[in-house]
């Protein structure tokens, strides 16, 4: 059951993934918390490794999850999952429908699909911020350091880029984050 | 051959931080310029298939330049090999990850990490505004879309964002449609 689950999930992670891994996170997001393989705190946990790894962030996911919940072949089911829609699509584009892109109506729905994927992106990323770091400030125990850590980390991520249009990489960023993270939080 | 097309995405794989994206201009240096397996402009067409088709851009683009190489056996090949480093590395962590959370340190790491994800989706959503063309469809469709993600997300809702995907492909290919009819009838009007 849990195959066939790790199959369905990821099939509709692959074929519904616009725009690349960040298209794809809030789906994750999506699929992984209706099945319930993993709790939301662990789920964005991942994500930082699946960024700080190399590979397609997809896949990375996937390999993950599946592992966590049915060991290797669960890897093997939700990897392959993730990666057959795409690779179907472009061969079907490449043998067959090289126009099918040029087609009108079809434009017409990709115009449509691509802002409502950054809408997407961009309430998830808020949320995920407002969730970590702006709302500890707000619950019984008022805790003000995630707040703090989110303000200077804005400042540090987006800072130098203002000043020298410089863009930071994200593994750098999660490094820094990190430090951070044990620097507010203590060691013990 | 069928060898070289696999190592050569391991390689790519391997080497690759940041995602798909991260990866094209990697391709382009390698199977563009160094080994000639494809040309410039095929390399733009794949961005813009990989973009405009779901699935990782990383598989996108292995399988295109995999099967203009070596047909669907190169497609395979360049695929398993892109996805093999990431599938074993990601295999290994998981085996170790959650003993690893639970030192108290890596734990307070992560408090950090998990607003650096944050931070970085949000990063990414923006880079993307930028690029998009300033017309009124789509910016009513994003500024929906956005309040409606946010709301499921803050109350939990039972909505899933692929319906929401689902709908405002609809709409855009409504609007199309009937704008469509609307300019022929003006036409035949004329």
């Amino acid at each position: 059951m849990t195959y066939l689950e790790l199959l369905l999930g990821f099939l509709i992670v692959g074929l519904f993934s616009f725009g690349g891994a960040y298209g794809a996170i809030p789906l994750i997001r999506d699929v992984v918390l209706a099945f319930g393989w993993l709790e939301e705190d662990a789920l964005t946990d991942m994500i930082a490794v699946s960024e700080s790894t190399p590979g397609p962030i997809m896949v990375n996911l996937a390999t993950y999850v599946g592992s966590t919940q049915a060991g290797v072949p669960g890897a093997i089911v939700a990897t392959t999952a993730v990666i057959l829609p795409a690779f179907f699509i472009i061969l079907l584009i490449m043998v067959l429908l090289r126009k099918v892109l040029n087609d009108p109506r079809v434009q017409a729905v990709l115009r449509g699909l691509k802002p409502c994927i950054i809408g997407i992106i961009l309430a998830t990323g808020l949320y995920m911020i407002l969730k970590n770091g702006i709302e500890p400030a707000f619950r019984g125990d008022r805790d003000y350091l995630p707040l703090l850590m989110t303000a200077v980390l804005a400042l540090v991520y987006w800072g130098p880029r203002k000043l020298w249009k410089k863009k930071m990489s994200p593994i750098l960023l999660i490094v820094i984050s990190a430090v951070f993270g044990v620097a507010v939080y203590g060691i013990t | 051959m069928i060898s070289t097309i696999f190592l050569t995405f391991a390689k790519i794989g391997l080497f690759t931080f940041g995602g798909g994206l991260a990866m094209i201009p990697i391709i382009e240096s390698i199977c563009v310029e160094k080994k000639k397996w494809i040309t410039h402009d095929e390399m733009m067409d794949v961005t813009v298939i990989a973009e405009a088709t779901p699935g990782p851009i990383a598989i996108n683009c292995a399988t295109f330049v995999g099967y203009r190489k070596k047909g669907i056996s190169g497609a395979i090949a360049a695929t398993l090999g892109v996805v093999l480093p990431s599938f074993v590395i990601l295999l290994l962590i998981s085996l170790f990850l959650n003993r690893f959370l639970e030192i108290v340190w890596v734990a307070n790491a992560f408090k950090g990490i998990r607003i650096a994800v944050g931070l970085m989706i949000l990063d990414a959503g923006i880079q993307m505004i930028r690029k998009m063309k300033r017309e009124r469809l789509p910016l009513v469709i994003l500024g929906v879309s956005f309040t409606a993600m946010l709301l499921i997300d803050l109350f939990a809702w039972n909505f899933s964002s692929i319906l929401l995907m689902l709908i405002a492909g609809g709409v855009s290919l409504a609007v199309y449609s009937v704008g469509g009819t609307r300019a022929r009838k003006a036409g035949d009007g004329t």
